[in-house]
């Protein structure tokens, strides 16, 4: 088990923190340090708001070793507000009710643990969204 | 340049097999492939593998081959693309003998899946996708391919029952190789009832995993001599990649690496899609083949899954796919499923493709790694 | 009394309580206790991969938001629990992670039992009142431990509630005043490595609850020369329906002084977030002006007494921010088989 794998992306895991291509405007998820879109290297910091919506959804019932306690949940590409996709489970929902385009908000969970001695992953899942703008 | 030839081939069945290690099937098919093929050493030995130090404790694995196969002295080394490691390797052969710089080189495509069980081998494929943004969100290899699937189903208003036909088309063909590993058909209604394995991909949806060897000797014009005649070319030998994971490609629905690779291919060969007689395509999971399809130019966004439904893939149809099984129904050995590919257009090409044969004098494989960031090409034409 | 030198009060707080809700009559339908005994509907339980460090999360994003302050601005990140993820390792440093208050801050684990909580937000007006920092925050969470079986497991809820204390002028309920009473009382522990928590059954009620939170309350009120009729809502610890109850009207409080901050007959106990996620309830529906008596109580044995005062303040960010009424009735209820999985008590190796 490696400590310094998971540490090293809590940025990303527990606050959405990307970047933003500074020449051509694209928002990008994960951060990278070349633009794939126009190559530009000027990529700075930036925050994503954490909403969106379900592009497309599975239920996983055949779960890679070390998610087997989770089965069936439910594995999503959620297409952020501010452009890209990302890949997440979705959480707090019931099978039956997720569909292609529902409102989701980003969530702060486990994402698994190595053995009950070992570390606990946290990072981002997504829920439907708890309450509308007024 | 000099053209490249298949002089020889050699596979296992695909199987579990309980009693043979990565080693004791590697030697097998390239024991068969060099005795096919006449020749009684190798510039090189290219060895296609995805996962032996996943599933095994065993990096290293070229030298580990060529030791064994009574070759140790020649130059080896392993090439790993993920699902796509066969098909690498094949293109590293094609390399090496076209550049001249080598005249007989043996590729080898090998997996031992079957050490790994349950959770470990769903483990096992998912580090062939992105570690940190997929695999961590419990997202498997197959879960990848069913968002795929969900979305594709959305978009292209079909039913998941139209995927079908990829599996039973794979299946029926399986049923005349002896090397493959299902070798009874299904039903449409087997289909729908399959257990799923990651809504809304089921078991009959996807590849089994297995354990598998395949081998070829290739060599140059030169060394081929007189047995041009009747000896397969490779004409085509291309590679491409796109994003790694899903969520960052544009349109996750078009698999731009297949699109690429194919293209190149076509560019190489001087043809077109039209001009491709079978195709061998990466059926790891029913959405795989309808994406490649399209990709490749067989059926325009939406419309692969229609060739199905159609009978366009069947080895009496306009494009048949997976002439002797497929990735579904020979069974799909990771890192060896690129050299079965070739080995079995070598088949079809030479006519020895039995109550399978197809008609033709072009066929393309295509090999993906993970869930579309490595493609490799092959079109390989007849003597 | 104890109140600092500076004005003080509660400038933003959050709640969160889980999805899942499995009744009484369900867990009766189990262990054959009788559900009435506790007067209790339901109680909350933590999703698969839930635990206090998540529900201290979201309880902490929200009152970042009421507060509609700066993180980096926290000067402390302090959780009370009593089922920390890690025994060792602060969880309250995974907290101040993800709201974005590090590194420049300091960050710990509290634990007095059910009044872990409110003991981090008595120390927190002490930092700020001191003027050591601008803003601390201080987080009830539990995901509640009972033994299967035992009275405990009708009760053993989960939650989360986090407030942020800062200058009274930017307060939406400023406090007049705390006082806490204390002493080595064995009502109710947990040894290391247990687990399950030990309780003293009725033991826990007039030497433990009843003594330690009449004290507290009492005595803050006689310092601040105020009766139970000069508080408009009044929140004790909630280890089930009858003590709160019961030490309320033994105080002279009246039902619509307790029945907004009585939450336990729909989450059951969420330990240490228990009177603190009352609290937040109360503030939710609070109208200017209104005093609030708080007292938590924690086993072993003390109990935080709080007087606040709101604000014209206090319905900032009352909408579109998610708040106690809305977890509550965000829920999904689940059978026993489904709970024991949630809980752990399903060994799958």
């Amino acid at each position: 088990m490696s400590l310094a794998r998971h540490w090293r992306l809590q940025n990303q895991r527990y606050r959405l923190l990307g970047v933003q291509c500074e020449d051509c405007g694209a928002r990008l998820f994960p951060r990278r340090q070349v633009c794939p879109r126009c190559k530009s290297q000027n990529l700075q910091r930036y925050q994503f708001g954490g909403e969106g919506k379900v592009y497309s959804h599975t239920v996983v019932y055949d779960a890679p070793a070390g998610y087997e306690g989770f089965v069936p949940y439910i594995g999503a590409l959620v297409e952020l507000e501010e452009g890209p996709l990302i890949a997440a489970q979705l959480t707090d929902v019931d099978i039956d009710d997720v569909q292609i385009g529902m409102p989701v908000e980003m969530v702060t969970r486990r994402l698994r643990q190595y053995g009950e001695d070992g570390l606990i992953v946290y990072g981002y899942k997504f829920r439907p969204k708890l309450k509308e703008a007024p | 340049m000099t053209k490249v030839y298949v002089v020889g081939i050699g596979q296992t069945p695909v199987r579990e097999h309980w009693d043979r290690s990565a080693r004791d099937l590697a030697v097998s098919s390239v024991l068969e492939a060099i005795e096919q093929a006449g020749v009684e050493k190798a510039d090189a030995i290219y060895v296609g593998n995805a996962l032996s130090g996943e599933v095994a404790g065993q990096e290293h694995l070229a030298a580990l081959v060529a030791d064994f196969a009574g070759m140790a002295g020649t130059e080896a080394v392993r090439i790993e693309a993920a699902g796509a490691s066969g098909a690498a390797a094949v293109r590293m052969g094609c390399l090496a003998v076209a550049s001249g710089l080598q005249e007989v080189v043996i590729v080898t495509g090998v997996e031992k899946m079957s050490d790994l069980t349950g959770p470990a081998v769903e483990e096992a494929l998912v580090t062939a996708t992105d570690e940190e943004y997929e695999a961590i969100h419990g997202l498997s290899l197959v879960a990848l391919n069913a968002l795929l699937m969900r979305r594709y189903i959305y978009e292209h208003h079909v039913e998941r029952s139209d995927f079908a036909h990829f599996s039973i088309n794979a299946h029926k063909n399986a049923s005349n190789n002896e090397y493959a590993m299902f070798r009874r058909p299904i039903t449409v209604d087997a289909f729908v009832n399959a257990r799923m394995i990651a809504d809304p991909i089921s078991l009959l949806d996807s590849a089994p995993v297995a354990d598998g060897a395949a081998s070829l000797v290739l060599c140059s014009e030169k060394v081929v001599g007189e047995r041009a005649n009747s000896a397969v070319e490779i004409v085509a030998s291309a590679a491409a990649t796109d994003a790694m994971a899903l969520h960052d490609r544009g349109n996750p629905l078009f698999l731009q690496g297949v699109y690429e690779s194919a293209q190149r291919a076509y560019a190489q060969a001087g043809i077109g899609p039209e001009d491709i007689d079978l195709f061998e395509l990466h059926d790891a999971f029913t959405i795989m083949g309808a994406l490649s399809l399209e990709g490749c130019g067989f059926a325009s966004e939406g419309e692969g899954v229609r060739l199905g439904i159609d009978g366009e893939i069947a080895l009496e149809g306009r494009i048949p796919i997976s002439t002797m099984g497929g990735l579904k129904g020979r069974g799909h050995p990771v890192g060896a499923t690129g050299v079965y590919q070739v080995v079995e257009l070598v088949q079809q090409l030479r006519g020895e493709a039995g109550a399978n044969q197809v008609d033709g004098r072009l066929g393309m494989a295509q090999s993906i790694g993970g869930s579309g960031a490595t493609v490799v090409t092959h079109i390989l034409k007849s003597p | 009394m104890m109140k600092p030198n500076r004005e003080v009060g509660i400038v933003g707080y959050g709640a969160y309580i889980p999805r899942y809700r499995i009744s009484a009559a369900e867990i009766s339908r189990v262990w054959k206790m009788g559900e009435d005994t506790l007067h209790l509907e339901e109680k909350a339980v933590p999703g698969l991969d839930e635990d206090t460090a998540t529900i201290a999360i979201e309880a902490a994003r929200n009152a970042v938001r009421k507060a509609k302050i700066d993180p980096q601005k926290l000067g402390a990140i302090w959780l009370g629990s009593e089922s920390k993820p890690y025994s060792v390792k602060p969880t309250a440093t995974i907290v101040a992670e993800a709201v974005g208050a590090t590194p420049h801050t300091t960050a710990a684990d509290w634990e007095f039992a059910c009044k872990a909580g409110t003991e981090a937000m008595q120390a927190a007006f002490g930092f700020v009142g001191s003027g050591m920092v601008q803003y601390a925050m201080a987080i009830g969470a539990d995901t509640a431990q009972g033994r299967p079986g035992d009275q405990l497991e009708y009760t053993a809820g989960a939650g989360g509630a986090a407030f942020i204390i800062g200058p009274r002028e930017e307060s939406m309920a400023y406090l007049e005043g705390s006082h806490s009473y204390v002493s080595d009382t064995p009502d109710f522990f947990r040894r290391p490595s247990q687990h399950y928590p030990t309780h003293g059954s009725r033991f826990t009620g007039e030497p433990a609850y009843f003594t330690h939170s009449l004290m507290a309350t009492q005595y803050l009120m006689d310092q601040l020369g105020y009766g139970p009729q000069d508080y408009d809502k009044v929140i004790f610890h909630q280890p089930n329906s009858k003590f709160p109850v019961r030490l309320a009207k033994r105080l002279g409080f009246a039902p619509e002084q307790y029945e907004d901050g009585l939450l336990v007959p729909v989450i059951g106990n969420a330990y240490a977030a228990s009177s603190a996620l009352g609290l937040a309830a109360v503030l939710d529906k609070a109208d200017v002006g209104e005093r609030i008596l708080l007292a938590s109580f924690g086993s072993g044995a003390g109990s935080d007494a709080f007087s606040f005062v709101t604000t014209e303040l206090i319905t900032r960010g009352r909408n579109p921010l998610p708040g106690v009424a809305d977890y509550v009735t965000r829920r999904r209820e689940i059978d026993y088989a489904r709970y024991a999985r949630h809980r752990g008590k399903l060994s799958m190796y």
